[in-house]
């Protein structure tokens, strides 16, 4: 079925970032954009640097050159809970839940920022507090049904397969409401049914909340069916950026993946 | 609006309530406020009231009206258990309509064969996944027009010429009423009890599936009759988890909760039943016997992670009930002792069990579709669960016979329903008359002549006999049962069914038609017999090493003498017991051909390539040595070779005869 959905305006401004840790040069004056609702991959050979990219514009890691600009706001420094207070949220390329509290209470803690009432209110709980994560649990039950995971609800993350782990890593993230979500090889080792699965669910969230979204990937062919737009990286650098077509026939790109003498 | 007026000869319901949406009328009249239908959503359960529902309805056969439906069209219905999709078979009816649901996991050809044979103009369907089916085989189906979805995730950037959301539908029925006020009730008021009600596609072995078209006198008469059988109210509570396209629960969910005006609720999804049935606690449980199997794997597995003093806990006081659970159930003498442990075990094992289970609240509960294992049944009853077994049809509104309160005996069916005559034909198959019995099979007069005779017969295919209680026995499919030469009964999946219910023996396959005697291939259940020879230090390397131990053959013979001794107490049956039997080198499988994907023997393949062995099984010797061809899963074939031992069982004397109680010891040769 055709997807048509309205492109916006640019949501993120990537402008010529570096970042370097010591002598190792992680990426080197990298720029380009993701506008609102696409899907956008970034790909690239193994160390090409595609989670320092993330982490960049997480705020995890801070770059020594370059802006990033979000939603009109330009920010040189900036760490991960006050990107998140702006609205991007993430997924881990190993998973980080807490393994042994359940499915429930690990979105939850996705509300966190959410959450208003200080931590006295919260230890006494009557009151506003309860009406508050009344409200929550609402939006979080929400995400359970969209995720289809109903069953694991009050499972501890520990005992789930990976494949449902990944799920509710995700469901977590979309608890924050964020506009701008970042994947970090969300189908990692993953089976072709749980792919199917996951391809779905970033289909759908994209559609459903409008949510913008930016992922790293190996599999190519879900990266060619999912995005609209690809950059690709290499050593640090960008290689090349475009429509998946144009990036699939693109020389550099088959260079770079291959291997060639330099 | 809804008088009570005269009630039926069951007294559920008023003489002139004779379909759903006047039922649905009546019901919102009298108990308006109660709860008709349930379902969580977003983990909390919803409910909706009888008057709730009646609005429900009213609204959505309106604007499926709106929409084009038309009386004597025919409505799809694909999902798995949802409020809304059940309400849509009223409010089809409601306007003349004949809902057509179709099995949700039906993969897009068998349903474009439904759709295609039932001219389908419209569909509802429950989601995405059932909407991409009915789209791919739109083109196919020339007829289809609409498709309703109920849940609009994932729908959004669909082309919306051809589906439109369920709540959509509904909003413009509801203009429509308010603009035509008088409309529905004339349209309702049209409909009679002998109208058809519903067409429910049967999923044939053999050929094309046949579309049986069920009256709502068919419908209501035999649920009602149930309903008055198990003393049903409106107290009961059910959970709808089986597929909607099947008679049973279109019986059981659907017909008894509008008769007797029960609440049916739906699970929150396929994955989360066994957590819903917990939270609900059911009053009233149908099932088929592998859903009772899973539950008792369950139990069993999590008995044996359990820490030492509740493992001996459970396995004492499980002694206990199996000694006389079902005993004082039925009201049999126990010994005061037995009487106390019982009590005690009720207080620390069964009820925290049926707790855990969701069975706490369950009054009746229903098996049927297969034979249940005895030890299953046992088990069950033992904790005191009013466990009983019904034998059904699409053709006969499900129900042909059922087994009475106090009455349950673990190898019968029941006696016939109410209202419902049984009689055996001379090949042995089953026939009944009964209200229930199903107008015809959707454009296929031929396959409609087949089955139902011109006075009102219908040909159950199974073959089976009425016992000296007057309780219906079930022995097999018609068309597999035989004779041996000297003119015994002999029913194959009888025997082999009796066989596969201990846990060493995975296949079994009997021989024996047109034979003097009756023989049979055993497949050991690798896991359970490895397992129980790890346990006895009995060292083997593969299967086929296994399979050829003498201990082996000793444990398997113990499980066929028991059978026999069964068969031995039953008069129709003691001439089949198992003379000869052997336990074969490799185990049956798919790949080869010897078994159909569902796990069935394919009798005829396994005859024909094991032919030496029967052969030798009938020719009296006590070895036969065999090379034969197998494929492995990877596609590469083989040999395999080896001596395969006979071995013969004790054969008992038929039970009422002389020495029948005290069966002779030691082996006797056939």
């Amino acid at each position: 079925m055709e997807r048509t959905r309205p492109i916006g305006d640019v949501l993120l401004q990537v402008d010529d970032i570096s970042l370097s840790f010591g002598g190792v040069q992680a990426l080197s004056g990298v720029s380009f954009d993701i506008r609102r609702h696409e899907i956008r991959a970034i790909i690239g050979p193994n160390g090409a640097g595609k989670s320092s990219m993330l982490n960049v514009i997480n705020g995890f890691y801070h770059p020594q050159q370059g802006r990033i600009t979000f939603k009109g706001q330009t920010r040189r420094r900036m760490r991960p809970h006050e990107t998140s207070s702006q609205g991007i949220a993430r997924t881990f390329q190993n998973i980080a839940l807490f393994r042994g509290m359940s499915t429930l209470d690990n979105i939850m803690t996705g509300r966190l920022l959410k959450m208003h009432r200080n931590f006295l209110w919260q230890a006494l709980w009557w009151g506003p507090a309860e009406r508050e994560e009344i409200e929550h649990r609402e939006h979080v039950e929400r995400i359970i049904d969209f995720l289809e995971i109903q069953s694991i609800r009050k499972v501890p993350v520990g005992q789930l397969p990976y494949g449902l782990q990944k799920r509710v890593e995700l469901g977590r993230a979309l608890a924050a409401e964020p506009e701008l979500l970042l994947l970090d090889e969300p189908m990692a080792g993953m089976n072709v049914e749980e792919k199917e699965d996951m391809c779905r669910f970033i289909l759908d969230v994209n559609d459903e909340f409008g949510t913008t979204i930016a992922l790293i990937e190996h599999d190519m062919g879900v990266v060619m069916d999912l995005s609209d737009r690809v950059v690709v990286l290499d050593y640090g650098r960008k290689i090349a950026d475009g429509s998946p077509d144009a990036v699939r026939g693109d020389q550099k790109v088959i260079d770079a993946y291959l291997g060639v003498s330099h | 609006m809804a008088s009570t007026g005269d009630l039926t000869q069951a007294g559920y319901r008023p003489a002139w309530a004779d379909t759903f949406p006047k039922l649905l009328r009546f019901q919102a009249a009298t108990r308006g406020d109660r709860p008709a239908s349930r379902e969580k959503a977003y983990g909390i359960w919803e409910s909706w009231s009888w008057s709730q529902v009646q609005e429900n309805v009213r609204e959505l056969a309106c604007g499926l009206h709106v929409m084009g439906l038309k009386r004597g069209d025919k409505i799809a219905i694909v999902g798995d258990n949802r409020p809304r999709l059940y309400w849509t078979f009223v409010a089809a009816q409601s306007i003349g309509a004949i809902p057509v649901p179709v099995y949700q996991d039906a993969v897009a050809d068998e349903m474009r064969f439904v759709l295609d044979h039932a001219e389908i103009r419209f569909a509802v369907a429950e989601d995405q996944e059932q909407v991409d089916k009915l789209l791919e085989i739109k083109d196919r189906c020339p007829l289809l027009e609409r498709i309703v979805y109920e849940d609009p995730r994932g729908l959004r950037h669909y082309d919306h010429r051809a589906i439109e959301a369920y709540d959509e539908v509904q909003k413009r029925g509801r203009e429509f009423a308010l603009a035509n006020p008088g409309f529905l009730d004339a349209e309702v008021d049209r409909s009679k009890g002998g109208d058809v009600a519903v067409m429910l596609y049967t999923s044939g072995t053999t050929g094309q599936p046949k579309g049986c078209m069920l009256s709502f006198d068919n419908l209501l008469i035999t649920a009602e009759n149930a309903a008055r059988f198990d003393r049903l109210t409106a107290d009961d509570e059910v959970l709808a988890y089986l597929p909607m396209a099947w008679v049973g629960d279109h019986i059981f969910s659907f017909a008894e909760a509008y008769v007797a005006g029960f609440c049916v609720a739906c699970p929150e999804s396929g994955d989360t039943v066994l957590n819903d049935l917990r939270e609900l606690g059911p009053t009233f449980f149908f099932a088929p016997p592998r859903v009772f199997e899973n539950l008792l794997t369950t139990v069993t597995i999590r008995m044996e992670d359990a820490g030492a003093l509740k493992r001996r806990l459970y396995r004492f006081f499980m002694d206990v009930a199996k000694r006389s659970g079902s005993r004082i159930m039925d009201g049999e003498p126990v010994s005061a002792i037995d009487r106390l442990l019982y009590r005690v075990g009720r207080w620390l094992v069964y009820e925290p069990l049926k707790n855990t289970l969701g069975f706490t609240r369950v009054r009746i509960c229903y098996t049927a579709g297969e034979a249940i294992g005895p030890d299953m049944f046992a088990f069950y009853r033992s904790l005191g669960m009013n466990m009983k077994q019904l034998y059904g049809q699409t053709e006969a509104a499900v129900f042909i016979a059922m087994q009475p309160d106090g009455q349950v005996k673990r190898d019968t069916v029941g006696t016939p329903a109410p209202q419902v005559d049984i009689k055996i034909a001379e090949s042995g198959e089953v026939l009944f008359k009964s209200p229930g019995v199903f107008l015809e099979y959707y454009k296929n007069p031929k396959a409609t002549a087949e089955t139902k005779t011109p006075d009102g017969w219908v040909h159950t295919g199974d073959a089976g006999y009425l016992d000296q209680d007057g309780q219906l026995k079930i022995i097999d499919r018609a068309k597999d049962v035989g004779k041996l030469k000297n003119g015994a009964l002999f029913a194959p999946k009888y025997i082999e069914n009796k066989l596969k219910f201990f846990p060493y023996i995975r296949e079994a396959v009997a021989f024996g038609a047109g034979r003097d005697r009756v023989c049979a291939f055993i497949n050991i259940d690798m896991a359970a017999v490895g397992d129980w020879a790890e346990r006895r230090n009995i060292a083997y390397g593969g299967y086929q090493e296994l399979a050829a131990r003498e201990e082996v053959y000793e444990l398997i013979r113990g499980n066929v003498e028991e059978v026999n001794r069964d068969l031995a107490s039953d008069p129709h049956m003691a001439d089949a017991q198992i003379a000869h039997f052997l336990i074969l080198p490799k185990e049956l499988d798919a790949d080869d051909g010897e078994l159909t994907r569902t796990r069935k023997v394919r009798r005829g393949t396994i005859a024909e390539r094991y032919a030496a062995l029967v052969d030798a099984l009938y020719s009296g010797r006590d070895h036969v040595d065999l090379k034969m061809e197998v494929r492995f899963e990877d596609g590469r074939t083989g040999a395999i070779q080896g001596r395969v031992r006979i071995d013969q069982a004790t054969i008992f004397p038929r039970a009422g005869n002389a020495g029948a109680a005290a069966p002779a010891p030691g082996r006797k040769a056939a």
